[in-house]
């Protein structure tokens, strides 16, 4: 009897968990990081911004037409959400990122940035910057964000772990001289001390499943959107901070 | 390639002020120690000067070396003498120098 008790109280305790509000990784940095992060001048991330800005209004397509030229003012995507399914398209799911590239290429006539280029992590931090301090916001999909969850759930790699196990039911707790955070979103992309430089979100998905000895999914791929959704509706409630810096 | 740069000087100041200035470069710094996967050194390419004018005068002169971070970052304070440009420029290895103009008024 006591073993089922016991068993129930393990069952019970992720429904626990989910119950807390979330943390955003801020609340989990070292007091230097945080500094950083609330100086704009001290925040590093602000120069991939202000790049960003600059190449918002930069002709690169075809009849020297700049995101700019359709789009108007970068101000007014400040309550954009992604990711979102592609309306021609509804299997396939498109995050910032993916849809930039996208437009580039449909719209623009001009060649895509590619994933991880300097150019499109500094344009999508310049896009997610215009809503920092507004809540995430989400597109409701129920079967996207429990494929999401599927991920977020999965065990995988040599060391047999799933995301939940260290960003769920350990978070707070030490990995060597590192605060495990939950793993939030809000922040990217994000300048990462660790890379000298501001990277997107599926990037620090791969330095993830690296760190569990697990084969990464490609830059951009259908499962990381789909994680990338999930893990923006388990941070509902979660002001943005992009450019946020990080260990 | 042009340097993305950031300062921060305040728009106006008492005479006689210390007014903090903060500059700072995105730059990646390359030490010239690393190699890269075929085995090969890469090149060494770092901004190796950093100079801030005030009204022309030099207050403030760095020689730069490898051991620099990365999109490095400036804070120093000036007093504030008069109305006027403070310059900075930042020279790479390549002999490339990126400047800045930001003005102040003192009163």
């Amino acid at each position: 009897m006591r073993r089922v008790l016991a068993l129930l109280l393990l069952l019970a305790l992720p429904a626990l968990a989910a119950d807390r509000p979330p943390r955003s990784g801020l609340d989990y940095a070292t007091p230097g990081v945080r500094a950083m992060q609330a100086d704009d001048f001290a925040n590093p991330g602000m120069l991939w911004v202000q790049e960003g800005l600059a190449l918002w209004d930069r002709p690169g397509g075809m009849g020297g037409t700049s995101c700019a030229s359709c789009h108007g003012r970068i101000e007014g995507f400040a309550g954009i959400a992604y990711p979102r399914r592609d309306p021609r398209d509804p299997d396939k799911l498109m995050n910032l990122e993916t849809r930039i590239e996208k437009c580039r290429l449909d719209n623009m006539g001009a060649p895509p940035y590619g994933y991880e280029s300097r150019e499109l992590v500094a344009l999508t931090a310049a896009v997610r910057h215009q809503a920092r301090g507004r809540p995430v916001a989400v597109v409701e999909d129920a079967d996207a964000i429990a494929a999401g969850e599927k991920e977020f759930r999965q065990r995988r790699g040599a060391l047999d772990l799933a995301c939940a196990q260290c960003h769920e039911a350990n978070a707070g707790k030490k990995l060597r001289d590192e605060t495990i955070s939950e793993g939030q979103t809000n922040g990217f992309p994000a300048y990462r001390l660790r890379w000298q430089g501001v990277g997107s979100l599926h990037r620090r998905f791969q330095v993830c499943n690296q760190a569990v000895a697990a084969e990464p999914y490609p830059l951009g791929s259908q499962e990381y959107i789909a994680l990338e959704w999930y893990l923006a509706k388990r941070g509902a409630g979660l002001l943005v901070e992009t450019p946020a810096v990080r260990q | 390639m042009a340097m993305k740069v950031m300062v921060s000087v305040p728009a106006t100041a008492r005479k006689g002020d210390a007014v903090e200035i903060k500059a700072m470069a995105m730059h990646p710094m390359e030490n010239g120690l690393r190699r890269d996967n075929d085995g090969k050194v890469i090149p060494r390419f770092i901004l190796r000067k950093f100079e801030c004018r005030y009204n022309g005068e030099l207050v403030v002169d760095c020689d730069w070396h490898t051991a620099i971070s990365a999109n490095p970052y400036l804070s120093f304070f000036v007093k504030a003498v008069d109305s006027g440009k403070i310059e900075f420029a930042w020279t790479d290895d390549n002999g490339a120098v990126e400047r800045h103009t930001a003005t102040i008024a003192v009163t």
